[in-house]
């Protein structure tokens, strides 16, 4: 199958994470979004990967995996915490860090 | 032990006691810190003794001796070492600093008792005595410098005392500030001197002085003027010397060690061991025997007319001085180092007797309030009288010998130096006037109250303690004079000083009598081997018909004053009222406060205003303010960014990374 494909799901699927990202506002969906951003990336290393027979980009996926792991922990923390303190759960309403 | 090692032993004992009674200041009982002061610089007079023994052991010709005991720095190129030069000269300052400070450290221990500021007040006197010491001993500029910093530090440590009196600070800071232009005046002569010779230290630089300066030339005259800039503050002759009389806010055994008997003395000597640069920049040692004189002559006029004791005291001081430095500016070093041995003598019992007046008086020093004190304080009438009849030059006194010594040698040089001797003489006059103007004010008329209270033994205390000066109330507490007064009757340390001065003040002047003795100059005559004066000697008739003239002038100063306020009393009012505009103009001490003020001071502190709302808050200020505005209104722009909503941020980025990656794209076809 031609290479174009798989980088066209893998287009299509960072720009719906990116627009998720860009337009809702609960930080779960956003955290979910960012995901989708990591995976279209994933999805592009791992077909270009097969297509020069090379494994190191599905390494690279993994490790990607990995990482995108650690940032979902961060950031549910950071949910949690925020639920905790009975703040809105809303990234608009968390712009203390205004210059 | 060689000599040296007992010059740097006279160094080390007031530095000793000086740094452990500061760091014990709470530890010492009573009396103790006095005692220790006292003995630290006695030893130090005992070493003195012993390195002049040491010294006069050598043959005349090794008498010069120098000992390093560090040397800062070659590699830049300056000889600067911790060094000193034991030289007749600096032994016979040592011996008389180390002697009359020993002396007034005793006095002191009795008069500065019940002072709340007791071990402090030896701490900075001892302070004191190390930094004339190190003045004197100093072997080149370099250590020459520090000393004379130094006592200048101690003069406005102990002028301001009593901290807490507003006209004693004041006092301290224009001494220091006085003092510090006279310091310039010293290092930038010192650099001058090295710029040519290349060396800062004496012999060197004597030797060398003769090779690389031009005889009379602009560069030794100039420095040479700094160098008497630098003594003429110090020694406080005009137009410098505004900050003595001030200084005498400072306690009066202060006064006697530091503004009679030793620092102000310093420029005479800064003059003597630089004769050599003055014997080759005649015009400058011309310029300082004038204002030697100029000084000796207003000093008197003012001293005619001033109403407080110690004032009185600190103008003939000033005076006298004037002498030595026109002797030693026109060649008379022996006979001006002579003169300031006595006079150092008979000053500082002058103002020690002027201390047991005050003390008898609770504190007020002012002549007018004074009178009849001669049965009362008997023996402080007859140390009055001596040390008076010493300064006025009444034979056989000190004084007699050693002043007229330096006007016979003035009148030797001849030619327009002649008039210098008659405005000598002139001023010999005064100071006769003057000074018995004082001791009759003081002693003679009707007792005043305090003066008839202590006839019947009990000593005067004022109820409330005042500031003589502007008559505010004070206390007794720290920074002010302590609630004790004494007098010399009843203390008998002040006795002891007070009368072993006043036998050096009576026999002191035999050291050197024309056609008798010449102890004085024999000794010193190592040192002035190199002055072309050197063989210049006054022949002993001359000399004694000097000597008659001046002894005939006292007497004729004596007799005016004697007149003018014990004879007919109220002459002085008649005489004050007949010229008023001469008392006016002497009593506001020829306007030298007010002249400098208006010339010096004004311009400056206009100066420093001007400086203030135009370079410091237009220029200097408009510069940081125009600084602060840009950042601070960059920072806004770019505050204006930082929105603090997550989305916008993600946003920008997409948006920016999106644009490197079309960068790319574009750029890779």
């Amino acid at each position: 199958m031609n290479i174009g494909w798989y980088l066209v799901v893998s287009a299509i699927v960072f720009c719906i994470g990116a627009g998720g990202v860009l337009v809702r506002r609960n930080p779960l969906v956003v955290l979910l979004c960012l995901e989708l951003m990591l995976n279209g990336a994933n999805l592009s290393l791992v077909a270009f990967a097969r297509m020069w027979g090379n494994q190191s980009g599905q390494i690279f996926a993994l490790i990607v995996m990995v990482v995108a792991a650690c940032e979902v922990t961060v950031g549910l923390g950071l949910v949690v915490a925020i639920y905790r303190r009975r703040l809105p759960i809303d990234v608009d309403e968390l712009n203390e860090l205004k210059g | 032990m060689s000599a040296t090692t007992y010059g740097w032993l006279v160094l080390a004992c007031p530095l000793v006691g000086s740094v452990g009674l500061g760091l014990g200041y709470r530890v010492w009982p009573g009396r103790a810190a006095g005692w220790i002061a006292t003995l630290a610089i006695a030893l130090s007079f005992l070493f003195s003794v012993l390195a002049f023994i040491k010294l006069l052991g050598a043959v005349p010709d090794h008498r010069q001796l120098t000992s390093t005991l560090w040397n800062y720095d070659v590699s830049a190129g300056v000889d600067a070492k911790l060094q000193i030069l034991l030289d007749p000269l600096s032994v016979f300052m040592i011996l008389v600093v180390s002697g009359v400070s020993t002396l007034i450290h005793l006095y002191s221990v009795s008069y500065m008792t019940l002072d709340r500021g007791y071990v402090r007040y030896f701490s900075y006197l001892n302070y004191f005595v190390f930094s004339m010491l190190l003045l004197v001993l100093a072997g080149n500029f370099v250590l020459l410098i520090v000393g004379w910093a130094f006592v200048g530090a101690a003069s406005y440590l102990l002028i301001s005392f009593w901290y807490r009196r507003t006209t004693a600070t004041r006092a301290g800071i224009k001494a220091f500030v006085i003092n510090v232009v006279g310091d310039v005046g010293l290092v930038i002569a010192t650099f001058i001197v090295f710029q040519h010779v290349g060396s800062v230290q004496f012999l060197t630089v004597f030797h060398g002085v003769h090779q690389d300066f031009a005889r009379n030339g602009a560069p030794i005259v100039i420095a040479c003027l700094l160098l008497l800039v630098g003594a003429f503050a110090k020694s406080a002759q005009v137009p410098l010397h505004t900050w003595l009389p001030d200084a005498m806010e400072g306690p009066t055994p202060v006064s006697a060690l530091i503004h009679a008997a030793t620092m102000v003395t310093a420029g005479v000597y800064l003059i003597a061991r630089m004769h050599v640069l003055f014997e080759w920049a005649p015009t400058a040692a011309d310029v300082g025997a004038i204002g030697g004189c100029v000084t000796l002559l207003i000093a008197a006029t003012i001293a005619l007319v001033m109403t407080d004791i110690k004032r009185v005291i600190a103008y003939s001081t000033m005076s006298q001085i004037g002498y030595m430095i026109m002797g030693v500016c026109l060649g008379a070093y022996s006979a001006g180092l002579f003169h300031l041995m006595t006079h150092a003598f008979f000053k500082a019992l002058l103002f020690m007797a002027a201390g047991s007046v005050i003390g008898a008086m609770a504190g007020n020093q002012s002549l007018d309030r004074m009178g009849g004190f001669r049965r009362a304080l008997p023996f402080t009438f007859a140390c009055f009288i001596i040390g008076g009849l010493a300064l006025s030059g009444l034979p056989p006194f000190s004084g007699w010998l050693s002043k007229d010594d330096i006007i016979a040698f003035v009148d030797h040089r001849g030619g327009a130096f002649v008039i210098l001797g008659i405005a000598a003489y002139a001023g010999a006059l005064m100071t006769g006037v003057y000074t018995f103007r004082m001791i009759f004010r003081t002693f003679l008329g009707d007792p005043v109250p305090e003066a008839v209270e202590l006839e019947h033994g009990h000593l005067h205390h004022a109820e409330v303690p005042t500031n003589p000066m502007t008559g505010e109330e004070e206390d007794t507490d720290v920074g002010f004079p302590g609630p004790g007064h004494f007098i010399a009757e009843r203390e008998w340390p002040m006795k002891i000083a007070m009368s072993t001065l006043a036998v050096l003040a009576v026999v002191g002047g035999v050291l050197q009598i024309p056609g008798v003795d010449d102890a004085v100059t024999r000794f010193l005559a190592p040192t002035f081997a190199d002055s072309k004066y050197s063989h210049t000697e006054v022949a002993s008739a001359p000399a004694w018909v000097g000597l008659v003239i001046g002894a005939l002038i006292a007497v004729a100063g004596i007799s005016i004053a004697y007149r003018i306020w014990v004879a007919r009393p109220g002459t002085s009012l008649r005489l004050r009222e007949r010229f008023s505009n001469v008392y006016v103009f002497l009593s506001h001490k020829w306007y030298f406060d007010e002249i400098i003020d208006f010339l010096i001071v004004r311009p400056v502190l206009w100066t420093g205003r001007l400086v203030d709302t135009t370079g410091e808050r237009g220029v200097i200020g408009g510069f940081t303010d125009a600084t602060t505005g840009a950042v601070r209104a960059t920072s806004a722009a770019v505050r204006r960014g930082q929105t603090g909503f997550l989305r916008y941020y993600a946003a920008l980025m997409i948006v920016c990374l999106g644009g490197v990656a079309l960068y790319f794209l574009i750029s890779s076809t």
